[in-house]
């Protein structure tokens, strides 16, 4: 296996200095990691859908790094970060893109189907929104358990269209759940804009109808993202309950790699990308002192090794057997039920 | 003691919870209500409100929390107050439970049971009368079961909630009080996917399950007596995966066979049934396997037309001569 090089959240943000480090660190990790799985689609290494979350890092970054062991998280299709984030090996990652055996999902399905419920991850299926009610499913079981965890669940703007998302935030208001819902607002359903989804400005406006609080917040600005988080999730794991955070986004590339996004204002992507998160987080680093350009050569050449180990163990990975389609149906009798817990040290670098 | 079918949903539900911790409840009216039917009567007084929760009309939610509650080790029995609402937790079931495992490379278990109150009869209009179970019997992952009697209802939910897969539990409201029989005191399962033969017989045989097993077993006594046929009745039990053993050797010992099914006629499970007998039986059968199913149409109120859309023993009974006189 590759050497991972990430740590999962819950990391301490003492020293505060290196803990900001390796978030700028992750987020470069996310990016890099997905450009590299764009190009890897361009050359048909890559097969079926490809959902890049580019320009969206922050979020991810900053939502999963106060969070601990035992967390459960739903991420959304387009938030390859929260795996690198709660640790899951990028290399079984990119084994999972390419159909590997040894991929999450075992080449049973693509992209970010694949859960892994050892790091907390659960696989969304690809009916947005569907996994808010399972979010919260987990969240009941921490407070029945009163387990000390808090349940992550991230959807668009897209899926907040649908009805498991009402249910499921009306139920988590009504027990007041451990459970924290995140909503990347990139302003496009696919090719429907926002003005065609909701008649209101701000999903977070709905949290009051559901009694409890709606956060707006720029999602590009990385420390914008980690105050908010930090809070929230600190508050809900103290059983204040459910709290709903937006963040205001875009995303750079189209729905999906087939996609080239005709539909949006050339004018609008350029604006956005003026506001890309990692430039930004450079800015801010730089101000407290560090010399950027050597610490954006050190983290870029860690970077790259980590997504070329990640490559290199993926494409040498074998393929499953065909008759392996006929596995993993059904959990055998005496199949262990719930996922082992997670190892509590840390896999990687600070 | 003579326990109804009812009854024996209701025990199994208080077993389980009495001994596992992990087993909870979750669905609408089942708590200060005790179930639209009762099946979940006492068991807040047992168990408390943590454990027995009364949910909103929600019905993604039931299902889909129950999900994320299983796949952390817990044990969710959820119900849909009646089957026919089952569709509005489609994707819930059949997209996310069903290919949980799969999607997660065999390392993540749903062990969840979806109870639905199912089945005509009852003057339950287009709403309230439906048999789903088509729906869920092509989807790998899933298992479902419909149990007939009470030994079985009680027996099929406790092996449903110990196992570790989704489990769609079928049970249908016209046997809930007018199915009863003594049950032993203490602890039993009953295996999900295999089959029961209720009634021997050498000229023909009836594959069955649910809310036609009782009209089946009323026919093949009625030809035994005038006719001196006889018919012997398997009951499925399980509809995924099927007891293709025990379907084959009925098939093979009287060579004709008549699969009824409450369940409409067209894409209905006695299709599979009658495939995988002429695949397997072909050379073994001296008829057609017939089908007696609900016409296809819906589950109508008005008495007349409830009566002519649904099978009867009546129904059987005329498919059992024709088959016999083939």
């Amino acid at each position: 296996m590759p050497e991972t090089n990430v740590a999962r959240g819950g990391v301490e943000p003492a020293p505060r200095v290196e803990y900001e480090l390796q978030l700028y660190y992750w987020m470069k990790l996310i990016r890099a990691f997905e450009e590299r799985v764009s190009r890897l689609h361009r050359q048909n290494k890559i097969l079926g859908g490809v959902y890049s979350g580019a320009g969206q890092e922050a979020i991810v970054t900053g939502i999963c790094a106060p969070l601990h062991d035992g967390d459960f998280v739903a991420p959304l299709h387009r938030d390859m970060g929260v795996f690198i984030m709660r640790g899951v090996d990028p290399g079984r990652l990119m084994a999972q893109l390419m159909g590997k055996e040894t991929g999450l999902s075992r080449g049973k399905d693509s992209f970010l189907h694949g859960g892994d419920l050892e790091h907390g991850v659960f696989g969304s299926t690809s009916m947005l929104g569907s996994s808010i009610p399972v979010a919260v499913g987990a969240a009941l079981k921490f407070k029945m358990k009163k387990d000390p965890n808090v349940a992550v669940a991230f959807f668009g703007e897209g899926a907040s269209s649908r009805g498991d998302v009402h249910e499921g935030m009306n139920f988590a208001g009504v027990h007041k759940l451990p459970v924290v819902f995140v909503c990347e607002n990139n302003r496009y359903a696919y090719s429907t804009p926002l003005e065609k989804q909701m008649a209101i400005e701000n999903v977070a406006d709905r949290a009051v109808a559901y009694g409890f609080k709606g956060h707006v917040c720029p999602g590009n600005d990385l420390l914008a993202v980690l105050e908010l988080s930090e809070r929230a999730i600190a508050r809900t794991r103290a059983g204040e309950g459910p709290v709903l955070i937006e963040c205001k986004t875009y995303r750079y590339r189209g729905h999906s790699e087939h996609d080239a996004a005709l539909y949006r204002d050339a004018e609008e992507l350029i604006e956005w990308q003026s506001r890309d998160p990692i430039p930004s987080f450079e800015f801010y680093l730089e101000k407290k002192g560090h010399d950027i350009k050597r610490v954006r050569e050190q983290i870029d050449e860690r970077v790259k090794q980590t997504v070329q180990a990640a490559v290199d163990f993926a494409e040498s990975s074998p393929l499953p057997e065909p008759q392996e389609a006929l596995e993993d149906i059904y959990a055998p009798p005496g199949a262990p039920i719930s996922p082992k817990a997670p190892n509590s040290s840390s896999n990687g670098a600070r | 003691m003579e326990v109804t079918y009812l009854k024996a949903i209701n025990s199994a539900l208080h077993e389980e919870m009495r001994r596992d911790e992990n087993v909870f409840v979750m669905g609408e009216d089942v708590a200060d209500l005790g179930g639209a039917f009762k099946a979940t009567e006492g068991l807040l007084d047992a168990f408390g409100e943590e454990r027995v929760i009364d949910t909103p009309i929600s019905e993604a939610l039931i299902v889909g929390a129950g999900i994320g509650a299983a796949v952390l080790g817990m044990r969710p029995v959820v119900e849909m107050q009646f089957a026919d609402f089952i569709a509005c937790a489609f994707d819930q079931i059949v997209n996310n439970a069903a290919t949980l495992r799969y999607r997660h490379g065999g390392k993540a278990a749903c062990p969840l049971v979806i109870r639905a109150p199912s089945g005509a009869g009852v003057h339950g209009a287009l709403f309230h009368s439906q048999n789903p179970e088509a729906w869920f019997t092509r989807v790998p992952g899933l298992k479902v079961v419909a149990p007939a009697t009470a030994y079985d209802a009680k027996g099929i939910l406790k092996s449903a909630i110990r196992d570790g897969n989704p489990v769609v539990y079928l049970e249908h409201k016209r046997l809930y009080r007018s199915v009863k029989e003594d049950l032993p005191e203490g602890d039993f399962t009953v295996p999900i996917g295999v089959a029961e033969i209720r009634k021997e017989g050498g000229d023909l045989s009836i594959i069955t399950y649910g809310g036609t097993l009782g009209q089946s077993l009323d026919a093949a006594r009625i030809v035994e007596k005038e006719d001196g046929l006889g018919v012997e009745v398997l009951d499925l039990r399980t509809l995924l995966p099927l007891d293709r053993e025990a379907i084959l050797a009925t098939a093979r010992k009287t060579g004709k066979v008549i699969v009824v099914h409450e369940d409409r006629l067209t894409g209905g499970i006695g299709g599979e049934v009658s495939a995988i007998i002429m695949e397997n039986a072909f050379e073994f059968l001296d008829g057609p396997v017939r089908r007696v199913a609900a016409a296809d149409a819906h589950v109508a109120f008005s008495g007349p037309l409830e009566e002519f859309i649904l099978p009867s023993t009546n129904k059987i009974v005329a498919a059992i001569r024709s088959l016999a006189a083939y």
